[in-house]
C-alpha cells in the first residue's frame, strides 16, 4: 500500500520540492523563451496553469478508461482541447499579451511540465489530488517563471511591469533580454537557489542533531 | 617495497620553475608596453581604465574565493593577466563601470562558476567582452580617435566619432599609422609594435607556441590575398593583405588570446587547426557579417571546439594498435 498523500503536501510539492523550472527543469523552452518581460512572464505561467489544472482533472477522471496503449495520444488530446480553449480567451480578452507570447501559447501542448503531470500524477492518482497538483506545479511554474523574467527586465529594461524601477542613470545591459541571457540567468537563479536550499538543509541537519542529543 | 613499484601515469619530468604564478608574470611583463602604448595614445582615460579593470578583476577573484570558502589564489596573477586582456577590449571612452563590471563577468561568471583557472571553457577576457559588447554596444564602440602623447587631454565623451579602420569604406590610415597604433580602436590592439614585441618575448622564453598565432595569422593572410590578389597598395584602400593583418583585433587576439592554455588545445596538430579555424573564421565574419571584426567571436568559437579538438588529435599511445572493423573482415 501506498503511503496516502495529503493535499497539502501535493500542493506545496509542485511550488517546492518538485518545481518544475528550478527543480525539474522541464519547460525550458517557454521559461527561456518569454521570460523577458514580467507581464509576459506571469501570462504564461497562468495560462500553463489553467491547463495543467484542467488536463490534469480529466485524465485523472478518464484515468481508469483510457486503455494503456493509447494514453499518450489521449493525453495530447485532453490537454490540446484546453490549450484551444486558452488561445481563444487571450485572443478575445487579452490581445496584447497574445500577440506578445505569440506561437508559444499554442505551444503549450507540448510544454512537458503538463504531460509530465498527467503521466506522472493525474494517470495515477484521484481527482482531487490530481487538481492540487496541477495548481501546485502551476503556481510553482508561475512563481519561477515570474522570478526569471523580473531579473530579466529589470537588468535589461529596468524596468518592472513596464514601470521604471532603476535610476535614470541605469544603462540597461541589452543582453538580459537576448536568448544567451536567457541562459546565464537561469544558470544564477539555479545556482542561487541550489545554494541556499543546500544550506537550509544543512542547518536543519544540525538541527536534529542538537536535538538528539 | 611494493610502494616503490607503482607506476604512475605520465608525465614522468616536471619543469618545477613553470609554475602558474611565472608563466602569468611574464604574460604581464609581455602585456606591459601594450598598456604604456594605450596609455600613450588614449590618455589617462584609458590608464584608469587599465587600473578599474586589473583591480576589480583581482578583487572578484579574492571575494569570490573567500565567500565560496575556496584557497584564494590571488597571487597566482592570472586575475591580473584577465584584467587587463580585458581593459585592452575597451574604447578609450568607455566609462569606468564598464571595466568594473567587465572583470566581474570575466572572473566570476565565466571563470569562478566553471570551477576556476584551467576549468574554463571560453577565455575569460574575451566572453566578457562578448557580453558588454552584446549589452552596451554604443558604449563598446570604438571610435575616438587617439592624441598621441597628450597624456592630459581629456576624452571627450561621445565628441569625437570617426569611422575604425575596418568600418566597411574606410581607407584614410596609412600603413605607418596602423602599425604604429595611431588609429581608433580598443585601447590595446591599435599598437601593433608593442603587441608583436610581447609576442616575440613570450615566444623567446618559451611560455606560448608558434604554432597558433603564425597559423592564425597566415591564414587571415591567405584569405585576403585571395580576395583581393594585392599585397599591398596605397589605392586598393583596406582591400590589401597588410591592411588587413594590422587592423583590428587580429594581433592582439593571436598573440595573447587565442594561446591562453585553457581554452586552446594541446597537441601539435590541434593547435595548427585551432589557428586556421580562428583564421577562416575571421575572415568570414568580417566580410560577410554585419559586424566590421570577428577577433574575439572567431577566438570565442574555437575555444568551444578545443576539446573536440583535442579529442580528435590525442597521440597514439605507444604499441597501440587500432582495432580491425570486424565488420569489414567478415567481409573479406
Amino acid at each position: 500500500m501506498k503511503k496516502k498523500k495529503s493535499m497539502r503536501s501535493v500542493f506545496l510539492n509542485g511550488i517546492f520540492g518538485e518545481n518544475p523550472i528550478f527543480r525539474m527543469l522541464l519547460g525550458m523552452c517557454p521559461t527561456l523563451a518569454v521570460s523577458t518581460a514580467v507581464f509576459q512572464g506571469i501570462g504564461m505561467g497562468l495560462a500553463t496553469t489553467f491547463v495543467l489544472v484542467f488536463s490534469n482533472l480529466v485524465i485523472a477522471l478518464l484515468r481508469n478508461i483510457i486503455p494503456d496503449k493509447v494514453r499518450i495520444p489521449a493525453f495530447i488530446v485532453v490537454i490540446a482541447t484546453f490549450v484551444t480553449i486558452v488561445d481563444l480567451m487571450l485572443k478575445a480578452f487579452i490581445p496584447s499579451l497574445s500577440q506578445s507570447l505569440g506561437i508559444f501559447i499554442p505551444l503549450i501542448v507540448v510544454n512537458c511540465i503538463i504531460f509530465a503531470r498527467a503521466e506522472a500524477f493525474a494517470s495515477k492518482n484521484s481527482v482531487l489530488l490530481s487538481v492540487t497538483d496541477g495548481l501546485g506545479m502551476g503556481l510553482g511554474f508561475t512563481v519561477s517563471i515570474t522570478l526569471l523574467s523580473a531579473c530579466r527586465e529589470l537588468l535589461g529594461n529596468g524596468t518592472l511591469l513596464g514601470a521604471q524601477v532603476m535610476p535614470e542613470t541605469f544603462q540597461p545591459m541589452a543582453i538580459a533580454l537576448r536568448p544567451p541571457g536567457g541562459f546565464i540567468m537561469l544558470g544564477i537563479l539555479l545556482l542561487i537557489i541550489n545554494a541556499s536550499s543546500k544550506a537550509i538543509v544543512k542547518r536543519r541537519e544540525a538541527k536534529a542533531k542538537e536535538a538528539e542529543l | 617495497m611494493q610502494k616503490k613499484l607503482i607506476v604512475s601515469a605520465a608525465p614522468y619530468l616536471h619543469n618545477h620553475a613553470a609554475t602558474t604564478q611565472r608563466i602569468m608574470l611574464s604574460v604581464v611583463i609581455a602585456l606591459l608596453p601594450t598598456a604604456a602604448a594605450a596609455v600613450w595614445f588614449f590618455g589617462g582615460n584609458a590608464l584608469m581604465l587599465i587600473v578599474v579593470a586589473v583591480v576589480s578583476a583581482v578583487a572578484a577573484e579574492y571575494i569570490w574565493q573567500k565567500l565560496t570558502h575556496k584557497p584564494v589564489t590571488v597571487s597566482d596573477m592570472s586575475a591580473v593577466v584577465t584584467g587587463l586582456l580585458l581593459a585592452f577590449n575597451l574604447p578609450a571612452n568607455a566609462p569606468w563601470w564598464l571595466a568594473a563590471v567587465g572583470s566581474f563577468l570575466a572572473i566570476i561568471l565565466i571563470k569562478q562558476l566553471f570551477g576556476g583557472l584551467g576549468q574554463n571553457f571560453m577565455n575569460p577576457a574575451l566572453a566578457a567582452r562578448a557580453i558588454l559588447m552584446l549589452s552596451w554596444t554604443g558604449l563598446m564602440a570604438a571610435n575616438v580617435l587617439p592624441h598621441a602623447g597628450q597624456w592630459a587631454a581629456p576624452v571627450a565623451l561621445d565628441a569625437v566619432s570617426v569611422a575604425t579602420p575596418l568600418t566597411h569604406g574606410a581607407t584614410g590610415f596609412t600603413l605607418w599609422q596602423l602599425f604604429y597604433g595611431d588609429v581608433p580602436g580598443m585601447i590595446g590592439e591599435t599598437c601593433k609594435i608593442t603587441l608583436l614585441l610581447g609576442g616575440v618575448f613570450l615566444l623567446v622564453f618559451r611560455v606560448i607556441d608558434w604554432r597558433i598565432p603564425v597559423s592564425f595569422i597566415a591564414t587571415v593572410a591567405v584569405a585576403y590575398f585571395i580576395k583581393t590578389g594585392t599585397l599591398y597598395s596605397m589605392e586598393s584602400g583596406a582591400q590589401n593583405v597588410l591592411y588587413q593583418l594590422l587592423s583590428g583585433g587580429l594581433i592582439i587576439g593571436a598573440v595573447f588570446m587565442a594561446t591562453d592554455y585553457v581554452t586552446s588545445p594541446i597537441t601539435g596538430i590541434g593547435k595548427l587547426i585551432m589557428g586556421v579555424g580562428c583564421g577562416v573564421l575571421l575572415f568570414v565574419i568580417r566580410e560577410f557579417s554585419s559586424y566590421p571584426e570577428g577577433c574575439s567571436f572567431a577566438i570565442l568559437f574555437m575555444n568551444v571546439l578545443t576539446p573536440l579538438i583535442d579529442r580528435f588529435t590525442g597521440s597514439k599511445p605507444f604499441g597501440f594498435e587500432k582495432q580491425e572493423n570486424p565488420a569489414k573482415e567478415a567481409k573479406a
